[in-house]
Parts: C-alpha cells; structure tokens; sequence
C-alpha cells in the first residue's frame, strides 16, 4: 500500500485510486463537482486542485488536479497550501459569475453540492460586477424540473444520462460558453433512470418535480431508512416527511444493492401514501341484524371471527411480520398466499433453486462486476430496472479491462477510457419475447417465446454440461444462438444469467438454472438473478403457506366463512368473475389495506393498515437479502402496522403466541424462533432499547425547524412528540448527532457537506461499504457442494395454433405496479391498454393498428386496441399487465379469437 | 448621621429633574426604527408578497416558532401558502429578519401585543402581511433572481443578457 504524505503528514491509502478518491477516503475536505464515484473523473471543473511536490526539498511545487492524478509511493502534495486554496476560491469564484441569485427559490438549496463548496473554499463576496449569461428552460415531462441558468457546465448530468445509463434524449448542445444541456426539444425524458439527475447534478438545474409540489427543504424533513415497495429488487431508500404527508425519496447508498442510483418508479412511486383513496379509519359495513354501532372495531371483527372457520389471505406487498402475524393468528393450514397461481410456482421454483442448488444469487453490484450476462425471457428495464442498469455497467467490463491493461490507464480515466474502448462492449445474450432496450448492448437478441426461450437455454446447458439432454428438434438459428451464447459464457470468469417472473414460464427459470450449474460444474463462478414480482415475494415464499387457489375452493364449498385479506387486491390475483364468485361466497371479508380498491369494496370490515413510510417491518428482496424498513411518521387516524392490528386482534382472542408480542423486536424474535430459515433477521437493525451515548438516534437533522408553530393552529400548547418504542430512532431533533450504524442511517450529513456527497463519510472508501458494512442480511446461501440435479425435461418448441393466440404479460416500469400509479406523473406515463399482434397475425384476424380486437376469456369480453410489433414472435400476443383499468385476463395462455 | 442626610438632599433635588416615566397607555415611548417588536410580512415595490417561502427564517428561529408551506403560482413565482408564528414562543431576537434574503419578514417597532388568550399569539399570514415594504423600500428580490415569473422572463433581471441562443455559432 502506497504511502503518500499530505500536508508533511504520511497516509497509508489504496493502490490503483486517484488522489482525490484516496483524500476524500482519508476524512479530508476537497471540493469537486465533475467526478463522482460511479462516473470516474474527467478532470472538468478544476476544482480539486492541490499542490503536488517532487521530494521533501522541493518548496515550490505545482498545482495538479487531484481527481486525474493517479496515487504513488512516497507522494508529496498538500491541501491547505495558499496557492491551492486561492486557486480553488477563484475556480469557485468563475463558476459563480454566472449564476442567478436564486438560492431562496431554488429547490436544491439546502442540500446544494455548490452552496457546500463554495462555503468550503471561502467565496463569500461576489467580486464581478458584470452581465449574467441566462438561457431559456425546458419542459423535461412530470418528474425533473430543469432550471438551466444555475448550471456551472461540469458535465456530470450527461456522463450519467447517456454514457451510464444509456439515455438518448439528454445531450449537450451549443459551444464555448454557450453550452447547453438539456434536450434536443422539450418534452419527457426517455430513460427511466432520469430521476436521478436531481441527485447527479451538484446544483439545481435537475430538480425533482414532485418534491416541488410541497416543497420541503432537506432540513425540514423528518426522514428514516426505508426500503422502496416498487420492484423485488429492495434497493435502499430515505424517505422524508413534513407536515404529516410523504415529500421525498431519495437513495439511500448501499455498496451491496443499489449504490448511489433508483429507477424513476422507486424515486417517484411514493405518492399513493399521500392518497386521498386511503383508508384512513376502521369501517365496519353492517347488514341487518347486525349489532350495534359504537362497539371498537376489534370487537366487530372478534365476533366475525368467531362465527365460524376463519382462513388468511397473505400478500407479496406486506412485510415478513404482518404476514406472520397473519399466518399465526388463523393457523398454517388455514394461511395462503396472496399471489396468483403463476407467480406461486415461479416464486418457489426460484427460491427451491437459490436454497438447493450450487450458484448463488448475485447481488446487484455483484451484477455489475459480471463479465459476461445473459438474460433468459426478461425485459429487465420494466420488471427489475436497476438491474438493468447494473447489466448496462457488466458489459463494460471486459473492454474497460482490456483497455486498462493495453494502454496502461486506470479505470477512473472515464473520458480516455471511454475513448479507447469506443464501441465495444462484453458478452450480453437477451431471449425474449419482446425488443428490449437492452438489446442495443447485446452481442445477441433473440426473440421468440417463452418455450422457444427456454429450449435454447437447455441447449446452451447441453453444450456446457453432458449431464443435461440434448434438445431435439432445434431450429437452425436456435441452434446457432445456443452455440454463441455457450462458447461466449465457457470464456467467462464471472458470468451471470438472468431470468425471472415476467415469462411466466416454469421452464426459462429451468434453464437458467441449467446453464448456471452447467457453468459452475465447469469450475467457473457462475451467478443467477431471478427477477420477482413484488417487493416481498421472495420473503412470502420463504414464509410458506397454501395456495390461493385452494382458498378459493374452500370458499367456494362453503368450509370457510371468514376470510382476513392482508394488504392485498385480489382483483389483481384473479379474473374479474372467480373473484366476484369468491366474495359473493364470503360471509365476512375483513380486509387490512393502505387505499380503497376493488377488494375494499367487497369487504365487510376494513382496517386501516400503514404505508411503508408510517410503518416498521422487513422485507426480503430477490436475492434472498432480509432488509428493514423503519417507520418515517406516525400516521394520522387510526392508521397503523398491519402486524399490530393483527396482535391487538390476537390479544383480544387470547392467541396463546401472538398475545404476548407487542413489539417489533418481539415479532422478529418469534419469527425467527418458528422459522429457522429467517435466522439473522432479529440482527438487521439495533434493537429498540439501542442508544449511542445513552440517546436514541434522530429522524430529523439539527436544523429541524417550527416545532413550536407547525400545529400552533390547532392549539397553541405543543403536544408531547410520538415516541418510538419499537426502533431505536426517535421521532425529535433530539438524540445522538454521531454517526449511526448503517442499518439506520436517517439522513446523509457531514459538517460542511449539507448534500447528497456527503456519503462520502459514511463510507469507508468512497464508493466502498459503509461504515459497519452494508445494511440487509442474505438468507439464502447456496449449497456449495450439492450434487446438482439438473432438469431434464426441455419444452416442446412453440407452434402457432389457427385461430388462437397465446398472450404473453408485458410489463411496465410506469403501470405494471400497484402502488406507484397513484403518483400522478406515473400515471401520466403510463400505456394506455393495447393488445400487441405480430403483422401477420394481425392479417390474420384482419385488424390494422388501432382497431379493436375483440377476444372472451371466462365469460368475459374484451375489446383491446391492436398495436403491431413485427419483432413479436408469430401466434403470440402482448398485453399489458396490471395497469388500472384493464382488467386481468391470464397470462401466459392461448385464447381463442 | 452624613450619610442619611445626603440621602434625602439626594432625594429632594430629584424632585427638579426631568422625570422618566411614560405615563403610558396614554404616553407612548418613542421607539427606534430598529426596534425589534412585532413581526410582519412585507410587500415590494410592486405590491406583491416578498416572502418567496425560502424557509430561512423557520430555520434560523432559536425557539422554532415560524412555519410554513412553499408553494407557486402558475408562472413560476414561489409564495408562501401559510405562514404562521406563535408569538407566545417568539423572543423577537431577530434572527429571522437577519437570515431572510429577500426583506420579506421585518421586526416592527411595535409590542403592543398583549393578549388574554394565549391561542390569539399565533399569527397566520393574514395577520403578518401588512401592505408596506417596511424598512428597506425599492427592493424587489424577483427582479435580481434569475428565476423567469410572470412578465419576467429569462434575461430581464437586473445584470442579466438576453437568454442564449444554443443554435448560434457566433462568440
């Protein structure tokens, strides 16, 4: 490890780093703007200037940029020197000529990068008295608001749009100092990766939109670590609140899961807490004969519960607690989980797969190392997005790693690496029914369905491994694609393969485990990722319960009168007919959920349950890692944890376990002693009598203001603040001001550094784990030494059937989820309903792009507008999954037209 | 003996000074300008709110008593959408007028605020808004900011160009 001395003192740092990664690693105070951890350095602003000397007698030095100077053995450079330090102020002082004066109506204000460094280098007095440049703003759609007057031209917006997260639509236009970034006219920005230019930019040209609509500063915010309800990723977020409504959410760095970055559905999607379709407090619906109003709801649902035999219906989208309160209080053979047929057998076939088998679920970042990728039947952009753009950093890395060993320069060079490696990119192999936008990246895209896909995934694990059969019947080009996709996964190190939910398919998951094992049979490090459909599903599977289809019979015969539903539509689970035989069937339906849906209207007695923001629990994301989220405010009425209301219904029954449970330590604790499988999760935040130096630990920062004021209006006594009993947070300013473990860092803040950069201190390098290692706990670890039992069975090749068409899911990152289309701008984004025909069939049924196209399945009559896609796989039909208004038709399965 | 004699002479010639008392309500003491007493709301010279909803004051304020919502117009210009001080928490310390960038929130030279109810000490923005610039006339944030709002666009501040033309080539 090099020694480099700064300022006369001598630091160990790490070899391979720049000197400003090394600096900022080391605890020191360095402005920058253009290089950012995940984007390398360009050596842009000119800010980070120190004074590099030759030996211990050189007194005079140079001025070197820190962010493009590589670290030596025995380096002399100080950071306090004058002409470093005056040469840094009047970089600042430049860069400031220009901008407009509007820090009080500027949304990043507050947790401004530029505000902190100029603070940093001391510019306090602005010395040039001379015109501002101005330009005109664009309109950028519903999530970034684009103030281009403030813009000090480091770059770094487009090095992340385009060059990291393969934008097209955001570019730098114009010249000398004139420069532009922006679009080439207005209108919604394309990638779904946009939101995080709010956090990218250093100042406020990209500022989120949605925060804008009540508008909180960053001080002001009472925030919590949190986990994002959008995909079965579970990458880490804070969430932010004022005023007893949700106002942000921001990323939460995580060196395991997500990093620095969300996708737009994560960072926007939180706006159904702040719903007005919530269910706010208990109802209780009545039918004659029923007993008197007044009565606590719990007594209500007492008396429904007593009446006769009482099943649990679980759900994908609540925590591990709420779903074992649930399973406990009605029994476990009376639980079942909340998911469709489909996703039941595909969930546990994945998670049968990570448990059993030899190859281990890669984590994100781990996603991002692979060199070699490839995805079995999944529109990663749409079902899992942030592994996409971690797919989009993995076909980096053989170029990068070539490019740095040829030319001798290290990988942080973004701009000359970028140069040198110019167009090529890493092995990336795509099956899939549909395009994709990773398709650009790929050395190979194949699209056919799902049978087809799995069948050249079995191929591919016959070429790597004689154990697994040969896959008669091949097509010529399949068999071409297996052969290229083997040969390209044999020269890999780490390779990764991809599938997941979105097939629908038993047999791509199959085969992927297939290849993985083949792979891992041959010595080399393979990794598997299974993409999941809900933020829990992995973690309902792992719990284990019945399936709804056998919940449904029991209804359907009369064995079950109540049923308890968790946090769950079931008009999302099943078609429109079965369900509204199902509830017609229920005597009492008690339904524990966060907005008024097609399910609420069903039932008899409706709980209240919290969001995640108002809410403790764990959740278990793809990979099998157990994460927490913690509560940011406690709600307004009668709302709270699903868990808790369950205990309290517990309680009143006398439930000889749940009973004695009150709070969240104490739920985990059971969970774990019932279930062995979730051993670790008692661990994944500090217990709730935790403190540091005796205090518990703030949600909100030292600046928080207008405790005296903000409910003066209702009385001008302050009430007592909330106390949290179940974590080891509080809901005050009050508290420990350190560094808290990383499991329940609330916000992001160093003296000096009021933004997001402030991570940097929290990390241990930068761009490395945080302090105490990266929050969350893997459950499932894979057998190392297992006998692999590979599947034998390939599918039989898919053949069109005359009249028929087999409708195949597609899934939208805007739309396809739940929760996230109540966010207005979501919403704004979202499809409109389509049925997708390949051109020939559209002749076919002789229908023409927006023509209706009418189909019955089940009894029910659908009429879908025809969109035509020649890419689509002949005698196979696309349609949108689970946006509102469309009503669930099953897929994948042939329907007669 | 000396000394209880020179006390009541003292005493006695206090009887020809000037006397200090304000016979107050009726007298009224003569406050400075900068005074620090009642809180208000200013208006520029246009006569519209300064407040731009900054949350300055709110964070400056030792005792946490200044809430309030940002919100805007539909041309960009941020205000206020309530504004609330509990003067029953406020130390007139003047923090608040000190950290507001735009002159917006001033100390009056006035404390007759006296109240029996002490619900009636917290203010909204209708009590804090008065139709005055207050101490500092002819300032107008808006038109030094280079933020665009209604008949201001891009390149009308003071100190400000015309907005750039991206697709020129000319220097």
């Amino acid at each position: 490890m090099p020694i480099i001395h700064i300022d006369n003192k001598p630091y160990e740092v790490k070899d391979g780093k720049n000197l400003l990664e090394a600096v900022l690693s080391l605890g020191f105070n360095l402005p920058y703007f253009c290089w950012h951890p995940a984007l390398g350095s360009v050596g842009a602003c000119r800010q980070c200037a120190v004074k590099a000397f030759r030996d211990e007698q050189d007194t005079k030095g140079r001025l070197v940029m820190a962010c493009m100077e590589p670290v030596r053995d025995n380096m002399r450079i100080s950071i306090a020197d004058s002409d470093a330090a005056g040469f840094r102020k009047h970089v600042i002082g430049w860069l400031m000529t220009n901008h407009p004066h509007d820090c009080a109506v500027c949304d990043e204000g507050g947790s401004c990068h530029l505000q902190d460094m100029t603070v940093m280098t001391g510019h306090n007095y602005r010395d040039y008295h001379f015109t501002k440049r101005t330009y005109n703003n664009q309109y950028l759609g519903p999530f970034l608001n684009h103030e281009m007057n403030r813009c000090i031209q480091c770059y770094r917006c487009v090095r992340f749009y385009k060059d990291f997260a393969g934008g097209k639509d955001l570019d730098v236009f114009a010249a000398h100092n004139h420069v532009y970034f922006g679009r080439q006219q207005d209108g919604t920005l394309e990638s779904e990766f946009s939101g995080n230019l709010a956090e990218i930019c250093p100042t406020g040209v990209f500022t989120d939109k949605t925060l804008k609509q009540h508008y909180t500063r960053k001080w002001d915010l009472t925030t919590a670590p949190s986990i994002c309800q959008g995909c079965g990723l579970g990458c880490n977020i804070i969430a932010g609140e004022r005023y007893g409504s949700l106002r942000q959410i921001t990323n939460r760095y995580n060196g395991d899961v997500n990093g620095y970055f969300l996708c737009d559905r994560g960072r926007y999607g939180y706006e159904f807490v702040n719903s007005k379709e919530r269910i706010t407090e208990p109802l209780v619906r009545h039918y004659p004969g029923d007993a008197a109003n007044g009565q606590p709801v719990l007594h209500h649902v007492r008396n429904r519960m007593k009446a006769g035999k009482v099943i649990g219906i679980g759900s994908p989208r609540a925590s591990l607690e709420s779903n074992y309160a649930l399973k406990e209080l009605v029994g476990a053979e009376h639980f079942y989980l909340g998911i469709s047929e489909n996703d039941h057998e595909l969930v546990s076939l994945m998670l049968k797969i990570l448990q059993q088998g030899p190859v281990r679920a890669a984590t994100m970042q781990e996603a991002a190392a692979a060199d070699a990728v490839l995805i079995l039947g999944e529109d990663l952009t749409n079902t899992a997005p942030m592994l996409a753009l971690s797919v989009r950093q993995a076909v980096r890395r053989i170029p990068v790693q070539e490019v740095v060993s040829s030319i001798h320069m290290p990988a942080w060079q973004d701009a000359a690496v970028r140069e040198a490696v110019q167009e090529s990119k890493g092995p990336l192999f795509i099956l899939n029914v549909l395009e994709t936008k990773l398709d650009e990246l790929a050395a190979g895209a194949y699209h056919t369905a799902p049978d087809n896909i799995a069948r050249i995934g079995f191929a591919v694990s016959h070429l790597l491994s004689g154990q697994v059969p040969e896959v008669t019947g091949m097509s010529d080009e399949g068999k071409a694609a297996a052969q290229k996709i083997a040969a390209a996964l044999k020269a890999a190190k780490n390779p990764l393969i991809i599938a997941g939910y979105s097939s629908c398919n038993e047999a791509v998951i199959k085969a992927a485990a297939n290849v993985a094992w083949a792979l891992k049979e041959q010595g080399i490090d393979a990794m598997l990722s299974f993409t999941v459909p809900e933020c829990n599903s992995m973690g309902l599977e792992m719990l284990g319960g019945h399936r709804l289809d056998s919940a449904i019979d029991e209804v359907m015969n009369g064995n079950a009168a109540t049923v308890i539903i968790l946090e769950n539509d079931l008009y999302r689970r099943m078609d429109q007919h079965t369900a509204n035989h199902f509830f017609d069937r229920c005597k009492d339906v008690i339904l524990l959920d966060h907005l008024f849906n097609a399910t609420a209207e069903r039932a008899n007695i409706l709980l209240p349950a919290a969001t995640f923001a108002e809410a403790d629990g764990t959740l278990v994301s793809n990979e099998g890692r157990a994460q927490r989220f913690l509560q940011v405010f406690t709600a307004a009425g009668s709302m709270q944890e699903s868990w808790r209301w369950l205990l309290q219904i517990a309680t009143l029954n006398g439930h000889p376990v749940l009973q004695h449970l009150a709070h969240l330590d104490d739920i985990v604790v059971a969970i774990q002693q019932r279930y062995p499988v979730f051993t670790g999760i008692e661990s994944l935040t500090p217990p709730a009598d935790f403190r540091m130096a005796g205090q518990k630990i703030p949600r909100e920062t030292h600046r928080y203001s207008g405790r005296t004021a903000m409910q003066a209006n209702l009385h001008v006594s302050e009430p007592k603040p909330p106390e949290d009993e179940d974590t080891a947070l509080s809901f005050t300013m009050e508290g420990y001001r350190g560094e808290p473990p990383s499991s329940v860092i609330p916000f992001f803040w160093a003296p000096g550094w009021n933004s997001v950069q402030s991570v940097n201190k929290y990390q241990v390098e930068t761009g490395g784990p945080l302090h105490g290692g990266n929050p969350g706990k893997r459950l499932i670890e894979p057998k190392v030494n297992a006998q692999t039992k590979f599947y034998m069975e390939a599918p039989q090749p898919f053949l069109p059937l005359s009249g028929h068409l087999l409708l195949v899911p597609v899934y939208h990152i805007f739309g396809s989820e739940e929760l996230s289309v109540h966010t207005p701008g979501i919403a704004e984004r979202m499809p409109a309903p389509y049925i997708m025909l390949h051109s020939e069939d559209a002749r076919r049924f002789q229908v023409t792009e927006g023509h209706l196209l009418y189909f019955t399945d089940k009894g029910h009559q659908y009429a879908l507008p025809v969109i035509i896609n020649d890419k689509l796989q002949k005698g196979a039909a696309g349609i949108p999954v689970g946006l509102p208004h469309m009503q669930v038709a099953e897929a994948p399965q042939l329907v007669k037209i | 003996m000396f000394s209880l004699l020179r006390s009541m002479w003292l005493i006695f010639l206090h009887m020809f000074h000037k006397r200090d008392t304000y016979q107050y309500p009726e007298q009224k003491a003569p406050l400075p300008a900068r005074w620090r007493g009642r809180i208000a709301l200013t208006r520029d010279p246009d006569g519209e709110e300064r407040c731009v909803g900054c949350y300055l004051c709110a964070a400056a304020c030792p005792v946490d008593c200044i809430s309030l919502q940002a919100t805007e117009d539909e041309h960009g210009r941020r205000y206020p959408e309530f504004f609330r001080i509990n003067f029953s928490r406020c130390i007139f310390c003047g923090f608040c007028e000190e950290a507001c960038p735009t002159y917006a929130i001033q100390l009056l030279p006035d404390f007759e605020m006296a109240e029996y109810n002490r619900q009636n000490l917290v203010y909204e923005k209708h009590d804090l808004l008065i139709n005055s610039q207050g101490k500092y006339p002819g300032y107008n944030y808006y038109k030094i900011a280079g933020l665009a709002i209604h008949n201001k666009d891009k390149g009308d501040a003071q100190h400000e160009e015309p907005p750039v033309d991206i697709k020129s080539l000319l220097p």
